[in-house]
């Protein structure tokens, strides 16, 4: 279990409620960030993206893919880099 | 092992710049009634958001024919004029005429565009109008509960192709773009998809070239989108990109057909 | 402006673009065509559009485009094309788009088309019917003028004869009073603002405000064509009908011999009269629930199997029996002039239908 150093760019915000569980941004996202909710549903009782770990690129991809436009995507002024926790 | 989840519900804490907003600007807030994974608000995204970094608002309007898609003429934040199935090429060209500076586009699905109106387009295309026909093509007549087009490929699955489609029952898928693409009238022809990131912004890119060309006068474009029906495909959600991929893609190839800026050898 | 000679495609042509026509879009089919070819010749020096549609249905598509923008459209076509665009005609009434639609039928026969409605759903289109080429002239531009005034498609039925006898003609342009401001058009400049526009057949916004749905489309669309029916005053030409006991009910070219043998038979001493709708929608019932109080029986001449007698009827509601005395017209083609029309054969079919309706109602 080693820390690697992590470079975030950015982050999202994301609308839960208007998700309705179709997983294209999982695929659509090259740093790999997000993951489906298993178990936790929405309000209309889908599962939906949350960001699980940091290096987000701000790269936009998973608000421009998603057809419900759950994504409001931000670009830090100064790069943030962290550890990146494993698990 | 539990995973740690970051915030999301509200913007950043650190200085930051928002790059990309939940809705494009020129699409209402309101979330429409499409079903899981509907590739056509993706490629409605991409549309609005190339119309607003060419700045064509202000100069836009639209033609919207009849399908899924049809509720995209209130979203729009641009002035509409709805047409009947299949006839929004010929409306299109009746709006140009009459203002010819303004930025025309029809936007019709493949049951619309191929079936009802496929004379509308092959004369449209061939006269060279100044506007861009998007097709978003899914295979499917989606909005009547998912029945076979003329763009439905050779084994696809639908309500009257049960089965998968068969040649010797049901004929040939119409490649229209490819169709098009021959026609002296047509300046530029592309087929994008949007079932992952890369297609995304290839679609991008095309609204863009098409957009542009439209008004530098090139004459007639046409964009085609292959869209995720995983309703009128019979699949669930997350098996549609790669059944896009695979049927869809193989059928119709994705690529610019024609360009302006690449006459044929 | 002088009269000319002229053959009526061209004089119908001419009031189109004298009343601001600038698009224009039609197939090719007699006796329509030579209203295309004119306005192909006319429209470029006024900086118009005229367009060689593919087929009809790309005509009517066109112009509809064209009259969303704002501009005064046209098409046109003859009764078999004009069915190709019915379920356009329809829906531009509920999309509410000013549109002049010209039929230079083949004889009568599209009278039932014009008036009921070829298309689907509730809806009324204005039907204007000239006798000749002045009246034409006048009768096209007023089209345009009720187009813009109720925001609806108004057809004009014309004829093969109509289209190419040649007569004196002067077409100057014709005043019809204030009409609205077209504030609903589409002009691209509304993009990104949040009051972009909408023209459609299945409402009147974008709903942002309005919740009411297709179905409130529906009932604002029908008390439009209410206010329509009530704000349009049908117009009728009589003759005679003061004295008369036997009338002649015809409308278009067929209205033209009618009321020429009515006054030859009236020289004779006959008490016979004769009624010609101009507007067959919305149709002079009242003139003519009137004229059946006074007459003793009524007669329709019309080249069909009997259409316009259905509305004839209906105004009379009982008053007086109404019989047909038309044709079957022989002009199916359209291709030439046909015996329909002749002054000694209708002499001797009005007297006798007098002879034996006066005789029966004695």
């Amino acid at each position: 279990m080693t820390a690697k150093a992590v470079v975030s760019r950015g982050t999202v915000v994301i609308d839960v409620e208007r998700c309705k569980g179709c997983d294209l941004c999982i695929d659509a996202c090259r740093p790999g960030v997000l993951a489906m909710t298993e178990i936790d549903r929405n309000m209309r009782g889908f599962r939906f993206p949350q960001l699980v770990t940091e290096g987000c690129t701000a790269c936009r991809a998973c608000a421009q893919i998603c057809p419900d436009y759950v994504f409001q995507v931000w670009k830090y002024d100064e790069p943030i880099v962290t550890e990146r926790r494993s698990g | 092992m539990s995973i740690t989840i970051l915030p999301t519900n509200g913007p950043p804490t650190v200085p930051a710049q928002l790059v990309e907003d939940f809705t494009p600007s020129l699409l209402n807030d309101e979330m429409h009634h499409l079903c899981p994974g509907c590739g056509h608000p993706v490629a409605m995204r991409a549309a609005a958001e190339m119309m607003g970094e060419l700045e064509l608002a202000t100069r836009a309007i639209g033609v919207v024919g009849i399908g899924c898609y049809t509720g995209f003429a209130s979203s729009l934040d641009v002035d509409v004029v709805q047409a009947l199935h299949g006839r929004a090429p010929s409306l299109a060209t009746g709006v140009k005429r009459m203002r010819p500076d303004s930025f025309v586009f029809s936007l019709q699905g493949d049951g619309d565009m191929v079936n009802e109106g496929l004379q509308e387009i092959i004369h449209t295309a061939a006269r060279g109008e100044a506007v861009t026909a998007i097709l978003l093509n899914n295979g499917v007549f989606g909005e009547t509960g998912g029945h076979m087009t003329a763009t439905t490929v050779l084994g696809q699955r639908t309500k009257n192709t049960l089965d998968g489609r068969d040649a010797a029952l049901h004929g040939y898928p119409v490649p229209i773009a490819n169709l098009i693409a021959q026609l002296d009238g047509a300046a530029f022809v592309g087929r994008s998809a949007v079932n992952n990131a890369g297609n995304v912004a290839r679609t991008r890119r095309m609204f863009r070239r098409a957009f542009e060309l439209q008004m530098a006068g090139a004459g007639f474009t046409f964009v085609e989108v292959l869209t995720m029906c995983p309703t009128g495909w019979f699949i669930e959600t997350s098996e549609a990109p790669d059944y896009l991929g695979d049927k869809m893609a193989g059928t119709y190839e994705l690529g610019v057909l024609k360009d302006p800026a690449h006459p044929a050898a | 402006m002088p009269a000319r000679f002229m053959e009526g495609s061209e004089a119908i042509a001419e009031a189109m673009v004298t009343a601001g026509c600038r698009f224009f879009a039609g197939y090719p089919m007699t006796p329509f065509t030579e209203v295309l070819e004119h306005m192909a010749r006319l429209l470029p020096g006024v900086g118009g559009t005229c367009i060689n549609a593919e087929s009809e249905l790309e005509a009517i598509g066109m112009a509809w485009g064209a009259a969303s923008t704002g501009a005064r459209a046209a098409t046109g076509s003859v009764g078999q094309g004009l069915s190709l665009m019915q379920e356009s005609i329809s829906e531009l009434c509920r999309a509410q788009v000013p549109l002049v639609v010209v039929n230079m039928s083949r004889g009568q026969t599209d009278y039932y088309q014009s008036t009921r409605g070829g298309g689907h759903g509730d809806y009324r289109t204005p039907v204007l019917a000239p006798v000749d080429l002045p009246e034409a002239v006048e009768l096209v531009q007023y089209a345009f003028h009720l187009a813009d005034q109720w925001r609806n498609p108004v057809l004009f039925y014309g004829d093969y004869y109509l289209a190419h006898v040649q007569e004196s003609a002067d077409v100057h342009p014709y005043e019809f009073g204030p009409l609205p401001a077209k504030d609903w058009i589409v002009d691209g400049l509304n993009g990104g603002t949040g009051n972009a526009k909408l023209v459609s057949p299945l409402s009147s916004t974008k709903h942002h405000e309005d919740r009411s749905g297709y179905g409130g489309h529906l009932k604002f669309v029908a008390e439009r064509m209410a206010t329509m029916t009530e704000g349009i005053e049908p117009m009728v030409e009589t003759g005679f009908v003061d004295d008369a006991d036997f009338v002649v009910v015809s409308f278009g070219t067929a209205a033209r011999y009618v009321r020429y043998v009515v006054g030859l038979l009236r020289e004779e001493g006959l008490p016979i009269g004769f009624v010609r709708p101009i507007t067959l929608w919305p149709f002079p019932s009242d003139e003519i629930a009137r004229v059946a109080e006074r007459a003793r029986a009524l007669a329709v001449y019309e080249l069909n199997n009997g259409q316009m007698i259905d509305d004839v009827r209906l105004a009379v509601y009982g008053r007086a029996p109404v019989e047909f005395i038309g044709d079957l017209t022989l002009d199916m083609s359209g291709f030439g002039i046909s015996p329909d029309y002749d002054v000694e054969r209708l002499l001797v079919r009005i007297r006798n239908a007098f002879t034996a309706q006066m005789s029966e109602v004695s």
